[in-house]
């Protein structure tokens, strides 16, 4: 009854709008063609998983123009790194892209090395090998499983993050710590693979791939998934060249630039693994593109566990690799060594080195100009977040808000790497 | 350990020479002084293989032009740039630092430019490179290089009030004023 009253005293508004409008309808689509909503997307949305906000003016559903604002959680790591031994900037580059933090240590322990002239062991080679690629599967796995979070399947982002769980477990059984890892030492490893570690690690390697083929099977095919990102966010080579984009992103436009096969390091050119490449730059490129390369991954910690060669896990550096503990206290130049390290009396050469990895998204580059003093004089990180990020208001114009969330999901930015 | 200050014999030169990369440098170089002169540079230097050159700040939009539409080695990929401060250096104080790639060949390239911090003034590149909007915004923000062009010069990590450029190297990480920390033996 109630309702009916209702329904009667809305016809009764209509009605004398009508009237008043000389019998038109009353709003046409014309009559809101000129209203703007803005919105806020961000800086604290469940949606942007990270801290950055985006200003959109939207015509209804559709964007016409985005704004973003970051820094939110900037750190000021370039001006800390000018105060800090290298051995004490490791800890900055963790948290720049958290979701893979062995690949930026190793990539800034490489970069140290070169700058010093160290050569690494083979062994230690292969262990960042495999721990890189650990990271690579971590970073891809949360990109595409929430990805599909986002597109509303929960079930896989659950799957999935079991994996990951077990890949915390081993860093653990590495380094001792899991999310921010500070893994690795300049100069090689801090300790030898152990007897558990390989346990674990070829445990893994036996049960990842079922998980896999299960979360492929849920996404990859599946309707409404497709519906979803298919043609959302597509972006040409040559765009994405112009904005800098490199990793998965440039990869699924159909560029197959990877650093570790243009330029090999830590033993790259040791292993058989392909680029997959992507056609036309979507959300659904980018998701398969970051699906097969987590099976690539799996062919290269494969390879280099079996290939493992046996030998030192460090370099012979002994003014920049700390002693073992138990030489400090029963031994008169491991004592010095120790102290002049962690005093930071030791001064690196003068020079200039640029040395980049493949990081989870895209090219990770280290630009350290030493003086010769402890510090670096300057630190440059090339983030690809921050680069790759701007061009994301270009692509949201003339999608949808739904959509907009997909394609930020599939760019996988993370906002430590975004602000440094 | 490699020393880069040390004098190389000249076997070594000659080892030098024989490196692709040292090759693939002097094609780089020889290109450079083909397409802009060679007066254009006023500092080249190779350090750890990578061709570094020098040039003037009125050169640099030319050059990376230049460069872009260049068909023989298609330096077309802006890596990162970034500034950079040398306080004792007159007149030279402030500099930006690019790096190029060329993904075809495999090359990469560095180009330094230094100017005075009274007149922190640099073309911008945005015309050519649209990764370069957020890196010259972030040069500006760090270190209050004027981008001359720029579409949008604001900062882009630091809040939008802050009345000074936090990497030039008058501002210390630590609070200068503080003495608890300082330290006989070593000065810290």
């Amino acid at each position: 009854m109630a309702v009916n009253d209702a329904l009667a005293g809305t016809h009764k508004i209509i009605e004398e709008a009508k009237e008043q409008q000389g019998g038109q309808l009353v709003p046409t689509l014309n009559d809101f063609s000129q209203e703007l909503t803005t919105l806020n997307l961000g800086p604290t949305h469940p949606a942007t998983h990270g801290i950055f906000q985006n200003i959109l003016q939207m015509d209804g559903e559709r964007i016409i123009s985005g704004v973003p604002t970051i820094g939110y959680i900037h750190r000021a790591f370039e001006k800390i790194a000018e105060r800090r031994p290298f051995y004490q900037i490791t800890p900055l580059t963790d948290r720049m892209n958290y979701c893979s933090s062995p690949i930026n240590n190793m990539g800034w322990h490489m970069t140290v090395e070169k700058l010093l002239g160290v050569t690494v062991p083979k062994r230690a080679q292969y262990i960042r090998v495999i721990m890189m690629e650990l990271a690579r599967i971590a970073d891809h796995l949360i990109c595409n499983s929430i990805l599909g979070v986002d597109t509303g399947a929960f079930t896989g982002f659950l799957y999935v993050f079991q994996e990951r769980e077990k890949i915390y477990e081993i860093y653990e059984e590495v380094c001792g710590s899991r999310l921010t890892t500070n893994m690795g030492r300049v100069g090689g490893m801090e300790r030898d693979l152990s007897p558990a570690a390989i346990d674990k690690l070829r445990k893994w390697l036996k049960e990842f791939p079922a998980v896999m083929k299960e979360f492929e099977s849920m996404f990859n095919r599946n309707r409404i998934f497709m519906d979803r990102v298919v043609n959302v966010g597509p972006i040409s080579a040559e765009k994405a060249l112009n904005y800098g984009f490199t990793g998965p992103n440039l990869r699924a436009a159909g560029v197959d630039y990877d650093v570790r096969v243009m330029n090999p390091y830590s033993s790259y050119e040791d292993f058989e693994f392909d680029i997959p490449v992507g056609t036309n730059g979507d959300t659904y490129d980018r998701f398969l593109v970051r699906n097969e390369e987590i099976w690539q991954s799996l062919r290269i910690i494969n390879q280099a566990l079996d290939k493992l060669p046996d030998g030192p896990f460090h370099a012979d550096a002994p003014h920049y690799y700390l002693p073992p503990k138990q030489a400090v206290y029963k031994n008169m130049e491991a004592l010095i060594y120790h102290f002049k390290i962690i005093m930071g009396e030791i001064d690196a050469p003068v020079g200039e080195v640029y040395h980049s990895v493949e990081g989870g998204n895209g090219e990770l580059g280290f630009y350290l100009i030493s003086d010769g003093g402890r510090t670096p004089y300057r630190l440059h990180f090339r983030r690809p977040c921050f680069i790759y990020y701007q061009a994301y208001s270009d692509m949201v114009v003339g999608t949808s808000l739904s959509d907009a969330i997909v394609i930020l999901s599939s760019m996988n930015v993370i906002a430590g790497e975004l602000d440094a | 350990m490699a020393d880069p200050t040390k004098e190389e014999s000249p076997a070594a030169q000659e080892a030098a020479a024989q490196d692709p990369a040292a090759q693939q440098n002097a094609r780089v170089l020889a290109l450079l002084h083909s397409l802009f002169g060679e007066a254009t540079f006023t500092d080249v230097e190779e350090p750890y293989g990578l061709l570094t050159v020098t040039t003037k700040r009125e050169h640099i939009h030319n050059i990376v032009a230049g460069l872009q539409q260049d068909e023989t080695l298609k330096f077309r990929f802006l890596t990162t740039m970034c500034g950079i401060h040398y306080p004792e250096n007159l007149n030279q104080e402030l500099g930006m630092i690019y790096h190029l790639h060329s993904l075809v060949h495999n090359i990469r390239l560095r180009i330094k430019i230094f100017f005075p911090i009274a007149d922190p003034v640099v073309p911008t590149l945005t015309d050519l490179y649209a990764t370069a909007n957020w890196m010259e915004r972030e040069a500006y923000d760090f270190f209050g290089i004027i981008f001359t062009g720029h579409p949008n010069l604001r900062r882009i990590l630091n809040v939008e009030d802050m009345d000074y450029h936090p990497m030039r190297k008058q501002y210390p990480v630590e609070d200068g004023t503080r003495e608890d920390k300082t330290d006989l033996f070593f000065g810290r």
